[in-house]
């Protein structure tokens, strides 16, 4: 699979080769070649925004079926809190969870509840880690993407504790052998989940060794399936919820900053809004911040390209839910033979310089007066024809050997031109 | 000045908005290069506290940016008024910036420090009334 897996594939007869998405994609991953988009691997961060612009729906995101459940001998359903948002008049969470049980898992385990610990330990760490201020979220698989990419000065600065849902799939493994005494691999943790990114983050993950994660659900697969059991589960709810507000709140942007009780954080959501933060933190233009919060997609995890609801209202559906709610159920603890340490990250985030160009310092001066040269030839209209996003692109392309200068149509014309008036 | 890239930008004096838009230029391009993360941060902040210095003080100027194997130049020129006071202007928390430039948070009296603690060679020409040219190196 190797270190650059993407959650997005194309639907090829579906692709009309239009230049929406290469326009769209904030790190310019994606080029149009032969008719038909191109994702380069090794610059893509999974933000799906490319899956959310294209009319023809030829961006397909991956995840798993329904049908994974029957993989397994006992499942357990690890629920997102964005989930809970897409349903209306949702007066109780144990309706949901109690619908999942009956659609079919033989346990749940909130996300949420994991959340709680994962804030509880962040206050932890932003006492004793000082130095490292300001401390940047890591729960959101695209944002460590995009900065293990882009970012190299700020990967010491992300916060190196497990995303709650990796730690929901801990804790919920253990749980289940405990209760059931089955083998840890006839258990499948599935989690239901409002972006692809995850599906990533579960296949190669950044900072763990390995997931835990089983297999991922899309919240737009789950909702139409999970809505015809919760009447049933409305007579008959079980207690399973097991999550307070801190919890609930990280499926929005700014819920994961809430639950630290401070002010000096900072939270952004939306993929460009996020790359324009970590430009102006890389430049150190923030003082006394502890804490900052990114989410790719606006408005936090509701905005994901795999829920149903619009991601503001979904918020104010949150807000409601988490309205009576105890602030917090889960503390750090030991649970069976998971050690709260152990939700540390073990491996270093390292940096992917995938833009450069040129091997040595000589080399990339070369190839980059080559790039501006290039630029200055080109019309600057950034038009897309050529299959990349913009002139400069086309320049970095060219340099890199993967286009030549008669992809740009307007370099084209003037070369027909020439060659009628030569033959003239 | 040989095998290098020279860049050049023009700083409009009048736009707060464009200001930090020359070096966040040099930086997209710096970070493209085989530099280490560190000398790529260092400019950035550099270059980034001189051109906010250029918009607030002198409005607006040149910037000229050459990059060679061996080291990063900057070269920031004005014709604003001029620094009556080198050697205060450097200390930190020292600033003539106007209130309406700290209420956007600027004029913290950091810039010139700032500039001398990630460069590796530093130096200022001032004329009052005539302008500044603050040129700084760091080496690769």
């Amino acid at each position: 699979m190797g270190k650059f897996y993407n959650s997005v594939k194309l639907n090829e007869e579906l692709c009309a080769g239009c230049i929406n998405c290469i326009k769209r994609c904030p790190t310019q991953a994606i080029r149009v070649r032969n008719g038909k988009a191109e994702i380069k691997k090794e610059f893509c961060i999974d933000c799906g925004e490319c899956i959310r612009i294209c009319t023809h729906h030829a961006k397909l995101p991956i995840y798993d079926p329904l049908s994974i459940m029957d993989n397994y001998e006992y499942t357990v359903a690890l629920p997102a809190p964005s989930l809970y948002a897409q349903f209306n008049n949702l007066e109780d969470i144990n309706i949901a969870l109690t619908g999942l049980k009956l659609m079919g898992f033989n346990d749940v385990y909130e996300v949420s509840g994991a959340a709680e610990i994962v804030s509880e330990m962040t206050r932890e760490y932003l006492e004793k880690n000082r130095d490292k201020y300001p401390i940047i979220s890591s729960a959101c698989p695209s944002v460590v993407r995009l900065i293990r990419v882009r970012f190299p000065n700020l990967i010491d600065h992300l916060l190196p504790i497990m995303a709650p849902v990796d730690l929901a799939a801990k804790l919920a493994r253990e749980k289940a052998v405990a209760q059931t005494g089955l083998a840890p691999d006839k258990i499948g943790i599935i989690f239901i989940s409002p972006c692809p990114a995850k599906v990533t983050a579960k296949r190669e993950p950044l900072g763990i060794e390995s997931s835990e994660i089983d297999g991922v659900l899309a919240i737009k697969d789950v909702y139409p399936a999970l809505l015809r059991y919760m009447k049933e589960a409305q007579n008959d709810t079980q207690d399973l919820g097991i999550s307070g507000k801190i919890g609930i709140s990280w499926g929005y942007s700014g819920g994961e900053s809430g639950g630290l009780i401070t002010d000096d954080y900072l939270a952004a959501d939306g993929i460009e809004n996020v790359i324009r933060v970590l430009n102006d933190l890389e430049d150190q233009k923030f003082d006394n911040l502890k804490f900052i919060e990114l989410n790719a997609c606006s408005g936090g995890c509701v905005g994901g390209v795999l829920t149903v609801e619009n991601p503001y209202v979904a918020k104010v559906k949150l807000q409601r839910l988490r309205k009576y709610m105890p602030v917090a159920c889960n503390r750090p603890a030991k649970i069976g033979n998971f050690n709260i340490s152990d939700a540390y990250w073990t491996d270093e985030v390292q940096y992917e310089p995938v833009f450069k160009i040129g091997n040595d310092m000589k080399d990339s001066i070369a190839k980059m007066t080559r790039v501006n040269e290039l630029c200055e030839m080109f019309p600057k209209l950034d038009c897309g024809a050529c299959g990349a996003p913009t002139c400069k692109a086309l320049a970095e392309d060219i340099i890199r050997g993967v286009a030549k200068e008669s992809d740009c149509i307007h370099i084209l014309r003037k070369l027909y031109k020439e060659a009628v008036s030569d033959e003239g | 000045m040989g095998e290098g890239i020279v860049l050049k930008y023009n700083v409009p004096g009048d736009d707060f908005t464009r200001a930090g838009e020359a070096s966040g230029a040099v930086k997209s391009q710096l970070k493209q290069m085989q530099l280490s993360p560190d000398v790529v941060r260092r400019v950035a902040i550099a270059m980034y506290e001189g051109e906010i210095n250029m918009v607030i003080h002198a409005e607006g100027g040149t910037i000229e940016v050459c990059i060679t194997p061996e080291y990063i130049d900057m070269v920031l020129k004005d014709k604003g008024p001029g620094i009556p006071d080198v050697e205060k202007a450097m200390q930190a928390g020292y600033s003539t910036a106007p209130d309406n430039v700290r209420n956007l948070g600027f004029g913290a009296g950091m810039g010139l420090p700032n500039m001398k603690k990630y460069t590796d060679e530093m130096k200022v020409e001032t004329t009052l009334g005539v302008g500044t040219t603050v040129t700084m190196r760091i080496y690769i």
